[in-house]
């Protein structure tokens, strides 16, 4: 047992080796890329990268994504709030039934909906813009988020409720006040997975847009197909996409575990 | 069966102690007598735990030795020093019966399977689990699940001593009654050393014939209940057992004698003052306090009854001294006067009683 | 669980969700649903099928093949990603600065883009620039996931490993720190080995996380779609082309959007029944 720390050990190595990759190529040019197996970067360069960042079509990619997935936490985390206290604290006609039902919608493979959303969305005027994204992806978000939440919310004792209002305060005093601040760790926890799944998700995003809201995933795709093979340009953009994951993670890194345990099938 | 020794004993969690209060627990030499029924008694944080999780061996402690029978058993595992713990919170396997749980340690020593049939019957039947054997044991309610944590240590005939850690902080007080008689039954049936473990003087001084009273990491008396009552070494022990605790009257002494606001107070004994003692204290337990007509003035602050007696709590100046009066007696006027029962006086010196 | 109160008026707390979940669920799947029942020649122009089309993707060889693909490509990860994430869950430390820096880096290829994901691995295993490619071929092995189906199953699924196992480390790791110390304790005095403590405490307290765990993954792999199609296209040939990539080549490829709604339909009912089967043999189990 001495050597368990080899398994965790050699597991991250596997994990990082296509991530160096994926860096290693994002600092070589074209011709050098093309022109042989090198395991680092021969001649340095930072081209790629300061072509993304001062080509509008790269790093608007790059903000239109970051809107969507943000317009899209806000929604799906504040509309499940008051849904997760709902199935949390009280018992109505269909509750379980409506619980159930959010769910499945989890299990929706995106490729089913892609095109009825496109013609959902066109139809109502949405298309190409953010929120159409933001509103698609409340489709597993929602569900996800209220999962969540309400795993956190049943933890709480009822007691604190009731002392609440025994002390005079009003329901929705109550709910900001105290209540919301209580589940602070658990709002965190859903946060992070709707922000992940929402930055994740590209077939749905791409369906909803073509150029005002393009994501950035999408972007990388037409380039690969219109200007030939500009694999170092790809991996310098796939490389900034890892970015915001990575600092999302570090903020919420001792929550993470927590909110897994956390969320009740 | 053995008799456990701990031998220059010493522990602490930081990794490069400095001082003693980086010692979770300070220097200690102390023996368990084979079959003895000990209890270890002291606050939340003073280390009891920790003594316990050396002997049974999930703490290696710092400095000094374990010897179970004169065998050096510092360096060996739980499993090998042949030990059973009873933990706070009952730890039962959710997915075996009953029987398979009380089978489990002697399963996985190997021993044969009749023998493990007739041990786990004969421990089921003197826990009263008979009728449970077949059934899941994630079923049973919390006074069950810890018969069956105890039963588990009980099933193998050679342990050495059983510990329990806070056994009962989670049944239901009518219950708790029932339990801590059966196991005074079992430790008379199986005549195992057993040593228990809690913050609660009663069920203590129910269980144990030898006491261990801890403060602070250190062991401040070891006795029966009844020298823990009549004769407190520490005022710790005096304050710490016992309802309402000691009395406790800052003195001086003049020529020997102890004096409280002036007025000298007979005591036990003549105290032999140790050289470079700052505080001394007289001790008295509110049990040998009256009323009388002479000695100490006080005024009378407060009285509560207690079933049986009254606790009446007096004061002379900032001084409180509670004391115990029955429930026909009389209470004086305001002005009042207390004698102090000498036999059961005592002066401390830093704490520790001084003879 | 507390005793909770009736209220109908819970329902206007639940009542955005449920316009929001509606307006992207049932509108689009009535779509759906209208759609496999009609025949199509553009110009919105519908004419009456009935089941015709879901009869025909029934019984058609392609819809079959694309399924067992699916079924071999999801039975092939859950075996490899769930062992595997239990191991190194059980490896990892407990406590001490590691284990941020463990959560941290594992939980790295879960928020990659799912596009980026294949193109990492696109050029990662390319077969003479990508460094698995070029370590392949230079141990020896004829290696191109381009032209070979064998290949391309091993990257498909070497990708899969690679970007969902951490998922099923991370709920096995919170299933594992939630038991209490006392559990070791007493197992180490019960004289338990490595593989007791395992079998009757560490795998009983992990079933419910574990379960979430293989939901998640054969509901997600089910519907893998965007890694394998930047990765391979589907190809070579059709060897890679699971059912989120078969449909959309019908839907959008071939504009046959009665048989692709059709398909979509039974492809979504799978999903359900299994899921459905799979948590109530889980549940029924619990309760025994």
């Amino acid at each position: 047992m001495r050597f368990r720390w080899l398994i965790p050990a050699v597991y991250i190595f596997f994990l990082m080796l296509p991530i160096y990759w994926l860096l290693n190529m994002s600092f070589k040019t074209t011709n050098e890329i093309l022109g042989g197996f090198t395991l680092w970067p021969n001649n340095f360069t930072l081209e790629n990268y300061i072509t993304i960042f001062t080509d509008p079509t790269w790093y608007n990619g790059y903000i239109n994504s970051i809107i969507y997935v943000v317009m899209n936490t806000v929604i799906s985390v504040s509309v499940a709030l008051p849904a997760a206290y709902a199935f949390s604290r009280y018992r109505f006609l269909g509750d379980k039934h409506l619980f159930f039902w959010l769910l499945t919608n989890r299990m929706a493979p995106p490729a089913v909906f892609a095109l009825p959303f496109f013609q959902l969305y066109s139809a109502v005027g949405l298309f190409d813009t953010h929120i159409a994204v933001a509103l698609a992806h409340c489709l597993f978000n929602i569900p996800l988020a209220v999962w969540i939440l309400e795993g956190f919310m049943s933890g709480v004792p009822k007691e604190l409720d009731e002392t609440a209002y025994v002390d005079g305060y009003s329901f929705w005093r109550f709910f900001f006040k105290i209540f919301i601040p209580t589940i602070t760790a658990g709002i965190g926890v859903a946060c992070f997975f709707c922000f992940m799944f929402s930055w994740v998700e590209l077939l749905l995003a791409k369906t909803l847009t073509s150029v005002a809201a393009k994501p950035i995933a999408a972007t990388m795709t037409r380039t690969a197909s219109t200007s030939g093979y500009e694999l170092g340009l790809l991996a310098a953009a796939g490389a900034l996409t890892i970015l915001p994951g990575a600092v999302v993670i570090w903020f919420v890194r001792n929550y993470i575990a927590k909110g897994f345990a956390l969320g009740r099938v | 069966m053995a008799n456990i020794r701990l031998v220059d004993l010493r522990h602490s969690y930081a990794a490069a102690p400095r001082n003693d209060s980086d010692y979770a627990l300070k220097r200690m030499t102390i023996d368990w007598a084979d079959g003895g029924a000990y209890a270890l008694l002291g606050p939340s944080g003073c280390g009891k735990t920790t003594l316990l999780n050396i002997i049974s061996g999930l703490v290696t402690p710092s400095e000094g030795k374990v010897l179970f029978d004169e065998r050096d058993v510092t360096p060996l595992s739980p499993e090998q020093r042949n030990i059973a713990q009873v933990f706070q919170f009952p730890v039962i396997y959710d997915t075996m019966t009953v029987y398979d749980n009380l089978a489990f340690p002697l399963r996985n020593r190997g021993v044969p399977e009749p023998t493990v049939d007739m041990r786990v019957r004969e421990i089921a039947a003197m826990l009263d689990l008979d009728a449970m054997l077949p059934k899941r044991a994630s079923g049973l309610t919390a006074d069950g699940k810890q018969k069956i944590s105890l039963g588990r240590g009980l099933v193998r005939s050679d342990v050495n001593v059983i510990m329990f850690d806070e056994p009962l902080t989670v049944i239901d007080p009518h219950l708790k009654w029932i339990l801590r008689s059966k196991l005074k039954e079992l430790h008379q049936q199986v005549g195992a050393t057993m040593i228990y473990v809690t913050h609660d003087q009663t069920e203590a001084l129910t269980f144990a014939d030898q006491v261990v009273v801890m403060h602070d990491g250190a062991i401040v008396q070891i006795g029966t209940p009844v020298d823990l009552f009549e004769r407190p070494q520490h005022t710790f022990v005096g304050h710490f057992i016992g309802s309402p605790g000691m009395n406790l009257l800052p003195c001086t002494i003049e020529n020997g004698v102890a004096h409280f606001a002036g007025i000298a107070i007979e005591t036990r004994s003549r105290p032999k003052i140790p050289v470079g003692a700052s505080k001394f204290e007289i001790g008295v337990r509110p049990e040998f306090v009256r009323f009388s007509d002479d000695g100490i003035p006080v005024r009378i602050a407060k009285v509560s009854d207690a079933g049986r007696f009254h606790i009446v709590e007096t004061k002379h100046g900032e001084t409180a001294i509670n004391l115990l009066l029955a429930e026909s007696s009389a209470l004086p006027a305001d002005e009042a006067r207390i004698r102090l029962d000498p036999a059961h006086t005592q002066v401390y010196a830093d704490g520790w009683a001084v003879t | 669980m507390s005793r909770k109160t009736h209220n109908q008026r819970a329902w206007i707390f639940v009542l955005p969700v449920v316009v929001l979940v509606a307006f992207n669920a049932v509108i689009p799947l009535m779509t759906v649903v209208n759609f496999s029942v009609q025949e199509t020649f553009g110009d919105n122009m519908f004419f009456w099928e009935g089941v015709t089309w879901f009869q025909q993707t029934l019984a058609s060889e392609r819809f079959h093949a694309s399924l067992l693909r699916q079924l071999l490509f999801t039975f092939i990860i859950l075996a490899i990603e769930i062992p595997l994430g239990v191991a190194i869950a059980l490896a990892m430390p407990r406590r001490g600065p590691w284990v941020s820096v463990c959560l941290v880096l594992m939980a790295l290829p879960l928020l990659i883009p799912w596009n980026v994901v294949g193109a990492i691995w696109n050029i990662f295993a390319l077969p003479e620039i990508g460094f698995l490619g070029n370590l392949l071929n230079g141990m020896g092995f004829d290696y191109n996931y381009t032209q070979q189906p064998l290949a391309a199953w091993f990257t498909v699924v070497l990708m899969d490993v690679w970007h969902w196992t951490s998922l099923v480390v991370l709920l096995a790791y919170a299933g594992l720190i939630a038991i209490p110390d006392a559990y070791y304790q007493a197992a180490k005095i019960d004289g338990a080995r490595f593989w007791a403590v395992f079998r009757y405490i560490e795998l009983p307290k992990m079933k419910r996380v574990l379960t979430i765990a293989v939901l998640l993954r054969f509901m997600d792999s089910f519907m893998i779609y965007t890694e394998p199609f930047v990765l391979t296209g589907g190809g070579p040939g059709n060897a890679t082309t699971f059912l989120s990539i078969d449909l959309v080549k019908i839907a959008l490829g071939q504009f046959d959007l009665g048989p692709a709604a059709a398909m979509s339909l039974i492809y979504f009912l799978i999903i359900l029944l299994l899921s459905w089967i799979f948590y109530t043999l889980m549940m029924r189990n619990e309760e025994q």
